[in-house]
């Protein structure tokens, strides 16, 4: 099926969505729609899907023009849409989530379980999918309800399938499982629209990329086009991909972890036992899959999950001391989930600005706020931090990403800091602010901090980190320098061996070497091997491409 | 309608404050592209008022179909239906305008004044409004205090009763130099308060303990309390007495009238005032409401910044409990002067509506407390004046907070008229049919 929009256009007030938008998918295609947050990528989906009607503006199934006011019409134009929320019944199992809203009966309006079951067994195996239509959705990692979402569009004969950022909630081994999967739609004759702002991604699994910015089509490209093209394309400007920093020049100590153990939520110890020390001046990197006790890390660090053993600030053992207390005496700290632990979304930016400096002078004077002084300050932050809001008086929660991020790098940086711990900074972010924090982290470093910068984005790792520290289950399995190959990184991150099997159904050696990169892959559904001779493969678009 | 109106926002600046459902002249189109604007934005303020408009209207239809006459000449609607709804919009419109005499302004009491009559009793139904709403005020500020910490106080009944039994004890059990009597008194109720609301946040902030749960069961522990404790001649059962009540609190002890004789209000009534701006220099200008409205918006940031999550429930527990026990205190201090078993009445649940309506500000806590007062006040003068029950001012208030609670359901409301006529300069009358 031959899916055309022609001249798409959809204006919000003033702002217009999407502006003249062009966009042609042949059968059998995998079509990357590349752009920023904002950029309008999701509003000329949810066209396409009936969501949302265009202002102007035609979409053409194999050459007939058809209207598409609702979703029942996108489905029956066999339209598919995985969204980046899921739309699943959690407590129904698969099969009856897949059958929802077109329930297959026997007479009397008896539901056909045996049917459903069945069906969603065969798409299961003929995909690769790996799904279990008696599990419970809620029971499933996310990465196999995104598949169950895949499995209800097929089952209403999609042959056209949107995926809006699907791997925004996936860990780099589910990316590398979904990108299989689609892989093996597209030898199946469909095709799919595929979102993202992840150029590695973006470049590893489409035929065709389209870029998109601030609602016009600026570019198409094939997947051969280099990183630092389509991030120019996409940002509108020469984007530093990887920031460009000197030579370390470490100093003392600044913080030594001894012993570390963490207690993780299901009562096992999700950090066993873990030593490290950072030097003013150097950036250690601490890589690992999600999951291998970093969240826990950083929680003990900053004295948000009780743990055992010693954490020594300078000469200052801070073990027992409160969140307070380590903030006060100088970690600065970006939290994972910046929304969920570092904001507060209907304050206004420039409350935000001072969250944890709020009790601290000049912004308090005994118990009295000085409101004057909080607004000058988030009026001379702002522009410093390049921090795109209406006004400092908005709310936290109507800024992008992006934006938001530099809130909290703002508030961090912005006091008197020792050490700067960032977890998963760039997370969500698109290029431009990538950029941007990286920049910021690199500049503390370069001023006599100590960062330790937590990542499952071996990119950053690679572009950041003076020193790595690779996480797996809880321990550091080695400390290496920033020289080292993707491969034997690969191989630190998942234990050092090649054939454990971690108890994950779906993770076959081939999940295993996912984590490696979620951006390679171009040829690892393919070639099935060891990890290490993945390793090889993905290495080179992480590796060689720095602008 | 209700006076409470008058503070009509969207009112174009030229041409006065124009009342309610009479769409100002000319710039009518104007007027109700911002009405429009503001319900469609869900302002809040707009809303609350639209919600009350809506309870009073149906209020109003309550009033005029329960009374025999009314419903007489209806069953003969079709015979004379000018007589039926005449008859209806009297009923309705005697009941309020006794409603508002009571508790706003009477104007034969201002004829009167003219005629040598009394000038302060001009403004007797204001005074009366405000004495109704002082505890509304206190019980309103300590559930909407909470609430911004992120927790839900039902237990502001509870601790009106620890206030009271604090400020009954001081009351009559000790003789104190008059000013200093009833500052103590004061001192004591918030005290009293304090403590039952500190013991439902330190047992959130140790075991984990609901706040709803222990509230509402520490609300009962402390009725039982108080009837045991009127039931003692030992501790606060009035000498002599059978009956579960305290003696009168000492003459000194008792909250004075300000303001001279005509115009006066009761202290207690200045003691809310002042608790409310004391609440609001707290939630908006001192680090400690910072911290409150930090952990009610997002305990998980609030930690990560650093706060200490369970001492702010603890803390915020402490102050809305004494609200709520200053409220006890204020009313045994004040009109009733001594303590009964059930003297909490529904204070504490009223504050609860009291919050919700004013949407846990202190500013708006205490208009809606005013109003709440002046339904109070108003509901007795009308059940005298016209036999209306005065059970009507509860459904009134229930109506407002239904309303309020379900903002969609008033936008639906006002829609739907909307979209039976014309276009954007039919919306105003559109809330006068």
């Amino acid at each position: 099926m031959k899916l055309e929009l022609a001249g798409i256009t959809k204006r919000f007030g003033s702002l217009v969505a999407n502006d003249h938008i062009d966009l042609t998918v042949e059968p059998g295609e995998i079509r990357a729609l590349l752009g920023e947050n904002g950029a309008g990528k999701s509003t000329l989906m949810n066209i396409l899907y009936g969501l949302t009607q265009p202002d102007e503006g035609e979409i053409r199934v194999d050459g007939k023009p058809i209207s598409i006011r609702s979703p029942k019409d996108a489905i029956a134009a066999k339209i598919g849409m995985v969204h980046q929320h899921f739309m699943l019944v959690p407590v129904f199992t698969v099969a009856e989530n897949v059958t929802l809203g077109q329930e297959p009966t026997r007479r009397f309006g008896l539901l056909d379980r045996r049917r459903a079951r069945s069906e969603v067994r065969d798409l299961s195996q003929q995909f690769g999918l790996d799904v279990d239509p008696d599990a419970v959705v809620e029971e499933l990692p996310v990465g196999i309800q995104q598949r169950v979402e895949i499995i209800k569009a097929l089952m209403r004969e999609a042959s056209v399938l949107i995926l809006d950022e699907p791997t925004a909630v996936l860990t780099p081994s589910e990316s590398e499982d979904l990108f299989r999967i689609m892989r093996d739609l597209r030898a199946d004759g469909r095709s799919i629209v595929f979102i993202s702002h992840k150029l590695k991604e973006v470049q590893a699994i489409a035929d065709r990329i389209t870029v998109i910015r601030q609602g016009k089509v600026v570019g198409e490209r094939g997947p051969e086009c280099t990183d630092a093209e389509l991030a120019a394309l996409m940002v509108g400007r020469n984007v530093q991909l990887r920031v460009s920093k000197d030579e370390a020049s470490p100093g003392d100590v600044r913080l030594a972890v001894r012993d570390l153990i963490v207690p993780g939520d299901t009562g096992r110890s999700a950090v066993e036992g873990i030593s490290f020390e950072v030097r003013a001046g150097e950036i250690l990197g601490v890589a690992g899959v999600q999951g291998n006790g970093q969240t826990e890390l950083c929680e003990a660090l900053m004295g948000l999950r009780p743990s055992s053993g010693t954490v020594i600030l300078g000469d200052h053992d801070i073990s027992a001391e409160t969140p307070h207390a380590r903030l006060q005496a100088g970690i600065g700290y970006i939290p994972e989930d910046r929304q969920e632990d570092g904001l507060v979304g209907e304050f206004p930016v420039a409350d935000n600005l001072i969250l944890d400096v709020y009790d601290q002078p000049p912004f308090a004077r005994g118990i009295a706020l000085d409101l004057d002084q909080i607004r000058a300050t988030a009026t001379a932050r702002v522009p410093e931090f390049d921090i795109r809001t209406a006004s400092i008086a908005a709310r936290v929660a109507s800024l992008s990403g992006g934006n938001q991020q530099k809130v909290i790098l703002a508030r961090e940086i912005g006091r008197e800091l020792r050490v700067l711990l960032a977890s998963q900074p760039t997370r969500g972010l698109d290029v431009g602010s990538i950029e941007f924090v990286h920049r910021r982290i690199v500049e503390q470093r370069d001023r006599g901090l100590a960062v330790i910068l937590v990542s499952s984005e071996l990119d950053e790792i690679y572009a950041l980190a003076d020193r790595i520290a690779v996480m797996y289950e809880g321990k550091i399995t080695g400390f290496r320098p920033p020289t080292v190959s993707i491969e034997e990184l690969g191989l630190l991150m998942t234990g050092g061996s090649t054939d454990t099997d971690d108890g994950d159904a779906a993770a076959g050696p081939v999940a295993q070497a996912g984590p490696l990169d979620a951006v390679g892959g171009t040829t690892g559904a393919e070639v099935p091997g060891s990890p290490v001779a993945e390793a090889g493969d993905t290495g080179q678009p992480g590796q060689e491409e720095p602008s | 309608m209700s006076e409470k109106q008058g503070a009509w926002p969207a009112s174009p600046p030229a041409g006065g404050a124009p009342p309610p459902g009479e769409p100002p002249a000319g710039q009518a189109p104007s007027f109700g592209q911002a009405l429009i604007t503001a319900i469609l934005d869900g302002n809040p303020v707009v809303v609350t008022i639209l919600a009350i408009i809506a309870a009073v209207v149906l209020g109003g239809l309550l009033i005029a179909f329960s009374d025999p006459v009314v419903l007489h000449l209806w069953s003969t609607f079709f015979s004379n239906p000018g007589a039926a709804i005449s008859a209806a919009w009297d009923a309705a419109a005697a009941a309020y305008s006794a409603l508002i005499e009571g508790s706003i302004l009477n104007p034969h009491t201002v004829a009167a004044a003219f005629h040598g009559g009394s000038v302060g009793a001009i403004f007797y139904p204001l005074s009366q409004t405000c004495s109704d709403a002082t505890p509304l005020i206190l019980t309103g500020l300590s559930v909407a205090l909470a609430f911004r910490a992120g927790l839900f106080n039902i237990g502001a009944a509870g601790q009106w009763v620890g206030g009271a039994i604090v400020a009954t004890y001081l009351g009559f059990g000790v003789s104190l130099p008059p000013v200093i009597h009833v500052i103590v008194c004061l001192i004591g109720g918030f005290i009293g308060g304090a403590v039952i609301g500190w013991l439902v946040g330190e047992l959130k902030a140790r075991t984990g303990a609901h706040e709803v749960i222990v509230t509402i069961m520490l609300n009962y522990i402390m009725y039982n309390l108080l009837s045991f404790l009127l039931g003692s001649p030992a501790a606060l059962q009035q000498p002599g007495q059978a009956n579960l009540i305290s003696p009168n609190v000492a003459a000194d002890a008792r909250l004075p009238h300000v303001g001279g004789p005509p115009p006066q209000v009761d202290a207690g009534f200045l003691v809310a005032l002042a608790a409310a701006a004391g609440v609001w220099w707290l939630l908006s200008r001192s680090t400690v409401g910072f911290q409150f409205r930090t952990v009610g918006a997002n305990p998980n940031a609030a930690r990560g910044a650093g706060m200490r999550v369970e001492r702010s429930w603890a803390l915020v527990m402490l102050i809305a409990g004494g609200l709520a026990g200053l409220a006890g205190a204020a009313v045994i201090q004040g009109p009733l002067q001594n303590l009964t078993f059930n003297s909490y009445g529904t204070y504490g649940f009223d504050g609860i509506t009291v919050a919700l309506l004013g949407r846990a500000r202190p500013l708006g806590v205490a208009l809606a407390a005013l109003l709440f007062g002046a339904l109070h006040a108003g509901g007795t003068a009308m059940e005298a004046a016209t036999q209306v029950p005065t059970d009507i001012v509860q459904v009134l208030q229930g109506l407002i907070v239904l309303f309020v609670a379900a903002p969609p359901l008033i936008r639906a409301l006002f829609r739907l008229r909307t979209a039976g006529t014309a276009g954007l300069e039919a919306v105003p009358k559109g809330w006068n049919a």
